[in-house]
């Protein structure tokens, strides 16, 4: 790495703009994301959080602005930023028909790394997914299967990775597996651009929020500086009951981010649905 | 990007086709129509069709085999478009990999699935009485032909599974195709046809297919069929994978 690109953010963007035929998405979005940090674009759907991400992974063009990734343009140095970075996207991207153990070694080879069977037994044991290694990913859970799709992402140590609402449809406790897992690797100085729809995610991750609304960026600062500009807190008292995830814990336990647990709670669920 | 075109390609090669060996119901679907078919033709039509030929399942395999080919691309279109649906298409493009390799992977596991589908279809052929006394070479013509046919439906099947927007959408192209033998020489004899249907018939491409198939197969001289069945399919093949790759750059950019 130059001494120009440690200088450089991460993630640079400015006047970004894209249309799907005319339906303007993105109308001009600027944000810089500082290296080593976690930066949450926060959006609600439709916001186009997926298009800036597409657009700064190369997977779809800008209309209109500039944005660099890892001191590479992503319209110019294509191949370069595909090298610095790995994408999480919506829909879990794992192959169903494949293990889990055959996920990784396949991500493994497709980045010519020496030694694939030992990068994935390392990953597998990282999250937790050791038991599950050779099981069909199609029988995974939810949680189990994101875990996956994270660890596929960390293969070849990308420099910035790219987590395109990684707890969208997660049930609470796997949503807090994968948080854990996104704090771990951020310790190790990779750069996250995590796109979300839940302020409580943005809080729980990010060192910077930026709100996507209508195609441009509204605000952006940490989360004290957002904090501010909220309505001061009123104190009410509400009559509170447990929530799902409340329910939740108290049933299964918090201490686990084991997933056979889940999946022995999950098939009693099922289990006793069906002796209904 | 490209120094790894080879590399990548048998790796995404090996992982489609591992799909396939966990999804035999694939294969077996793809050769169970055509076997039917010719069961039900052999079997149940084939005594009242005077086709010129001593025998009939003789007379009727290379048709077969280009259905065979047909219903195999469905599955082409099929994988592509799961693949893109699932979104390790998009994982596989923002990879430091040769992009190209995606696609080829596709076509190449094609060719493989629908070359054991053929196999399967003509080994049940040969349980049904068909004999050949080609030689080598003649049956080395009829794989080259039948390879380059399965090319050139593969990159046709391309577009929808890069365009579809569901599964049946998918598929559904294919089934024009599987019909086109009906309306050639592949069942019956061209010149009993009505003259509107007869002209159809002998000028699309299944009818010289199957004529040059068949002389190899019965050791005739190949005639001008070989050439107007091999330039059908070399210009199908460059105007789909024409086509295919304008849909592939709109999908990648």
């Amino acid at each position: 790495m130059t001494a120009n690109q440690t200088h450089r953010p991460a993630i640079h963007v400015r006047g970004l703009e894209k249309s799907y035929k005319k339906l303007e998405v993105l109308r001009g979005v600027d944000f810089d994301v500082a290296r080593g940090s976690i930066f949450a674009l926060l959006g609600s759907n439709g916001a186009g959080k997926a298009t800036v991400v597409k657009i700064l992974s190369t997977l779809l063009k800008a209309d209109a602005g500039t944005a660099s990734v890892n001191g590479f343009g992503v319209a110019t140095h294509a191949a370069d930023v595909r090298d610095s970075i790995s994408l999480t996207g919506q829909f879990a991207a794992v192959d169903e028909i494949l293990s889990g153990r055959e996920n990784l070694v396949l991500i493994a080879h497709l980045r010519h790394l020496k030694d694939p069977g030992t990068i994935a037994d390392d990953l597998l044991e990282r999250f937790a997914l050791t038991d599950a290694a050779a099981r069909k990913v199609s029988t995974y859970s939810g949680g189990m299967r994101r875990r996956l799709d994270i660890a596929m992402s960390l293969i070849g140590n990308p420099q910035i990775i790219f987590l395109d609402e990684p707890t969208t449809g997660l049930d609470p406790q796997a949503r807090i597996e994968v948080w854990q897992a996104v704090k771990e690797f951020a310790e190790h100085g990779t750069t996250v651009l995590l796109t979300t729809q839940d302020l409580d995610e943005a809080e729980q991750l990010a060192d910077r929020v930026a709100i996507l609304h209508q195609g441009r960026i509204i605000v952006n600062g940490t989360l004290t500086e957002l904090k501010q500009l909220l309505p001061p807190a009123k104190v009410e008292y509400v009559e509170k009951q447990p929530t799902l995830e409340d329910v939740f814990f108290a049933i299964v336990g918090d201490d686990g981010k084991d997933g056979d647990a889940r999946a022995t709670a999950a098939a009693s669920v099922r289990s006793s649905k069906e002796q209904r | 990007m490209t120094k790894h075109f080879f590399g990548d390609t048998a790796v995404l090669l090996g992982r489609s086709l591992r799909h396939i060996m966990r999804s035999l119901d694939t294969i077996i679907t793809t050769t169970i129509m055509p076997i039917a078919f010719m069961l039900l033709f052999v079997f149940v039509f084939g005594g009242a069709i005077n086709s010129g030929s001593d025998s009939y399942v003789n007379y009727l395999l290379p048709g077969i085999l280009i259905i065979t080919i047909a219903s195999g691309i469905s599955y082409t279109a099929f994988r592509l478009f799961l693949d893109m649906k699932s979104g390790i298409f998009e994982r596989f493009q923002s990879m430091p990999i040769s992009r190209s390799s995606v696609l080829w992977a596709h076509v190449l596991t094609s060719l493989v699935a629908i070359l054991v589908s053929l196999v399967v279809v003509v080994a049940v052929a040969l349980l049904m009485g068909f004999r050949s006394g080609a030689g080598v070479l003649a049956w080395l013509a009829v794989a080259g032909i039948l390879i380059l046919f399965t090319l050139a439906l593969t990159w046709i099947a391309v577009i929808p599974g890069l365009s579809a927007k569901s599964a049946d959408g998918a598929i559904a192209f294919s089934y024009p195709l599987i019909f086109l033998p009906f309306i050639s020489s592949a069942f019956v004899p061209t010149e009993t046809m009505p003259v509107p249907v007869r002209v159809f018939a002998e000028y699309q491409p299944v009818t010289s297919i199957v004529n040059a198939i068949r002389d190899l197969f019965t050791q005739q001289p190949v005639d001008t069929d070989i050439w107007i069945a091999l330039a059908w399919c070399v210009g199908i093949l460059i105007v789909a994978c024409t086509f295919a790759m304008v849909t592939y750059r709109r999908r990648i950019s």
